[in-house]
C-alpha cells in the first residue's frame, strides 16, 4: 500500500488541487525558463554595447528600431530592447536570489542545528548573536556590506546572505530544538551511532519542512532586496542591469510620459515575487498539520 | 536463587536544581533474575522513571547518580564511560519509552530505522538485517512484516508503533528491557494484547523485564514480582500474588483499595488522601507519614526495610496479619 503513495506524490497530488498555487508554480517555472534561455529567445544581446544604438533610446513599445525588429516593450535610455533586458535581468535576479537563498539556507541551518544540538554556551552565543543581528533591518545591513565590499555578484550575494541567514538559523534552531527532545533522538544518542550520523539521518531531515518554506519566502525576499540595492545604485555594474537597475534607469523619465522603461521591469519583478510567495504559501499550508483536512 | 541478571544496590539519583537538591531516587535496591518480569509501580513523581533512566545511565544534567551500584551480568554500569555504556545500551539492556509517537523517526521507514538500530552494534548485510527485522515484527504481532518494513511511521497506528518500538528493543536480544509505561498511551484492548505478547516474549527469549507503570492492575497481570515506589524509595516489594493479597505497607494497601475492582459497585472509589510530597524538601522520617492513617510518633524516624519470607516493606506499623512487625 505504501508503494504508489510516496510522500512526494501525495504532496504533488495535494498541491495540484489548489488552482492559484498551480498557476503561480507555472509562472515561476516559465520565468525560470525565460531566464535560462534568455540568450536564445531575446531579440537582442543587451550586454553587447556594440549592438546598441543611442538613436533607438527611450522609444515606446512597438517601435521598429535601427536593427529592423520591433521593440515590443520599447527601449531604455541606453537604447536597449526592454524585453531582452528584462529576460537578462530576470536571469541575474533569479541567479542571485537562488544563490543567496541556498547559501543562507546552508549557513543558517548549520548554525541553528549546531546551536540546538550542542546546547549550553555555544547555543547561547549563537542564538544571542542572531537575535542581535535580527534587531537591525536587513536592508541596512546589506547596504553597509555592499558599501564595504564594493560592487559585483559575489559581493552582492555575500551581502544578501549576511542579511538573511539569521532567519534560517532561527527556523532551524526552533525545529531542531523541538526534535532534539523527542525520544528517537535520545534513543539514537544512547547507541554507539556517531553524533554526525544522528544529525544527518535523524535531526536534519526532520527539520527540513519549515526550512523549505522559509527558503521559498527568502528567495523572493533576496530578489526584492537585490532589486532594492540595485535601484539605489549599489547592486551590479551598469553594464549588467538587473531588474532593479532597469527600474532605476527609467525612473527619471516616469514623469515625462516614458512610463515603459520603469513599469515593465517593475511588473515582471512583481509577478515573479508574488508567484514565488504564492507557491511558498501553498507549500507552507501543506506542511502545516493544523490546516490539514 | 541463581545469580541475578541485574542487581541494583542502594541506587541514589539526585537532581541538583537551583531550588535545591531533588532526591528523585533515594537508595533503591532490587535483583532481577533471568527472564523475570518485575513491576515497578508508584504515583507520578515517585521516581520510577528516573530509576529506569539511571539503570541505563540516561540521566541528564542537572541529575546525577550520587551513589549505589547497577550490575548487569556482573558488570558495574555506573562507573562505565559514556562510550562503554553506549556499546551496551540496546545490546545488553534496552528501554522502551512511553510515547510511541515520538520514539520513531518520521522521516525514515520502519526498515531503515531497524537497520540503523542493528548497525549500531553489529555489521550485518542488508538482506540479513531485513530478515531479522521482519522476523521480530512478526513476533510482536505485525502481519505482512516484510511489506511493512517499507512503511513510514505515520502509516502505523499508535499500538503498531509501540510494537515496532518493542521489536527494536528486542533486536539484540538484550538481557534486560526497561519498559517505561509502554502501554499507557494505548487503548485498553491493545494494551492487553501487547501485555500478553510481552510475557510470552520474555519467556521465549529469556529477557528479563522491568515494567514501570502507575497502573497496578496492568502490572499485576504481567509481573511475577512487584516493587512499590514512594518518594524515591521502594516501600514494599514481594511476589505479585502475595503483595496483592496481603499488603504490608499502608501505601500499597491504599493503592490496592483504590482499584475499582476492590470496591462495591455504586460506592465511591477509595482514595489515598493528600498528594505526593515534594522531593525537594522531604521531612525526616517516613515520607508517607503525612498521608498515613497509621501514623504514630515513631514514624518521625525513617523505617528500615523489614525483610521476611522473600518480601520486604518499610513501615513500623504494617497492615495485615502481623499486627506488629519485628523491629
Amino acid at each position: 500500500m505504501s508503494d504508489d503513495r510516496t510522500p512526494l506524490r501525495l504532496f504533488w497530488a495535494e498541491f495540484r488541487e489548489n488552482k492559484i498555487g498551480l498557476v503561480a508554480l507555472v509562472v515561476v517555472v516559465v520565468t525560470i525558463l525565460l531566464a535560462l534561455f534568455a540568450s536564445i529567445i531575446s531579440p537582442q544581446d543587451p550586454y553587447d554595447l556594440a549592438k546598441l544604438s543611442l538613436m533607438d533610446s527611450r522609444r515606446p513599445p512597438g517601435f521598429i528600431g535601427s536593427s529592423g525588429y520591433t521593440h515590443l516593450l520599447g527601449t531604455d535610455p541606453q537604447g536597449r530592447d526592454l524585453l531582452s533586458a528584462i529576460f537578462y535581468g530576470l536571469r541575474i535576479s533569479i541567479q542571485i536570489g537562488l544563490a543567496a537563498g541556498f547559501v543562507s539556507l546552508t549557513i543558517g541551518t548549520a548554525l541553528g542545528i549546531t546551536a540546538a544540538y550542542v546546547g549550553g554556551r555555544i547555543e547561547a552565543l549563537i542564538m544571542r548573536l542572531i537575535d542581535l543581528q535580527l534587531s537591525f533591518p536587513a536592508i541596512l545591513l546589506a547596504l553597509v556590506i555592499v558599501a564595504l565590499l564594493g560592487q559585483g555578484k559575489v559581493q552582492l550575494i555575500s551581502a544578501l546572505v549576511a542579511a538573511q541567514y539569521a532567519y534560517f538559523a532561527r527556523t532551524a534552531y526552533g525545529a531542531a530544538k523541538a526534535e532534539r527532545g523527542k525520544d528517537y533522538i535520545e534513543a539514537a544518542l544512547a547507541t554507539p551511532l556517531s553524533g554526525r550520523l544522528v544529525v544527518m539521518r535523524h535531526l536534519l531531515p526532520n527539520c527540513m519542512p519549515p526550512l523549505i518554506v522559509v527558503a521559498t519566502v527568502q528567495i523572493a525576499n533576496s530578489i526584492s532586496l537585490e532589486a532594492t540595492l540595485s535601484f539605489l545604485g549599489l547592486g551590479l555594474p551598469v553594464t549588467e542591469p538587473s531588474l532593479g537597475m532597469l527600474i532605476a534607469n527609467g525612473f527619471p523619465y516616469m514623469m515625462s510620459g516614458r512610463y515603459w522603461i520603469s513599469v515593465y521591469p517593475g511588473i515582471s519583478l512583481i509577478i515573479l515575487i508574488v508567484a514565488i510567495n504564492v507557491v511558498g504559501d501553498q507549500v507552507r499550508d501543506q506542511f502545516n498539520p493544523r490546516l490539514r483536512k | 536463587m541463581t545469580e541475578p541478571v541485574l542487581s541494583v544496590k542502594n541506587l541514589t539519583t539526585h537532581f541538583f536544581t537551583r531550588a535545591g537538591v531533588v532526591k528523585a531516587v533515594d537508595g533503591v535496591s532490587f535483583d532481577l533474575a533471568k527472564g523475570e518480569i518485575m513491576g515497578l509501580v508508584g504515583e507520578s513523581g515517585s521516581g520510577k522513571t528516573v530509576t529506569g533512566f539511571s539503570m541505563l545511565g540516561l540521566v541528564d544534567a542537572p541529575g546525577r547518580i550520587v551513589k549505589g551500584s547497577v550490575r548487569l551480568n556482573g558488570t558495574e554500569l555506573t562507573t562505565l564511560s559514556d562510550n562503554e555504556l553506549r556499546s551496551r545500551r540496546g545490546r545488553e539492556i534496552s528501554m522502551i519509552f512511553q510515547d510511541p509517537i515520538s520514539t520513531l523517526n518520521p522521516m525514515l521507514t520502519i526498515g531503515q530505522q531497524m537497520k540503523l538500530a542493528i548497525d549500531a552494534h553489529e555489521s550485518v548485510s542488508v538482506r540479513a538485517s531485513a530478515t531479522r527485522a521482519a522476523d521480530l515484527l512478526t513476533k510482536v504481532g505485525i502481519s505482512s512484516a516484510k511489506a511493512r518494513l517499507r512503511a513510514y511511521p505515520h502509516e502505523f497506528s499508535g499500538g503498531m508503533r509501540q510494537r515496532v518500538a518493542i521489536a527494536i528493543a528486542l533486536l539484540h536480544r538484550p538481557a534486560v528491557i526497561v519498559a517505561d509505561e509502554p502501554t499507557t498511551a494505548l487503548d485498553v484492548s491493545i494494551q492487553a494484547q501487547i501485555l500478553f505478547q510481552m510475557r510470552d516474549l520474555a519467556r521465549e527469549t529469556g529477557t528479563a523485564m522491568i515494567w514501570i507503570s502507575h497502573d497496578l492492575a496492568v502490572v499485576s497481570s504481567l509481573a511475577s514480582r512487584l516493587a512499590v515506589m514512594y518518594a524515591g524509595r521502594i516501600v514494599e516489594e514481594g511476589r505479585t500474588a502475595t503483595l496483592l493479597r496481603d499488603p504490608r505497607h499502608p501505601y500499597t494497601a491504599g493503592l490496592i483499595a483504590s482499584l475499582p475492582a476492590a470496591g462495591k459497585p455504586g460506592t465511591p472509589l477509595n482514595q489515598i488522601p493528600g498528594t505526593t510530597p515534594s522531593l525537594l524538601s522531604l521531612p525526616p522520617g517516613c515520607p508517607f507519614a503525612p498521608r498515613c492513617g497509621r501514623f504514630t510518633l515513631r514514624c518521625e524516624a525513617e523505617p528500615k526495610m523489614t525483610l521476611q519470607d522473600s518480601r520486604g516493606w518499610r513501615c513500623f506499623h504494617p497492615v495485615g496479619r502481623l499486627a506488629d512487625a519485628p523491629v
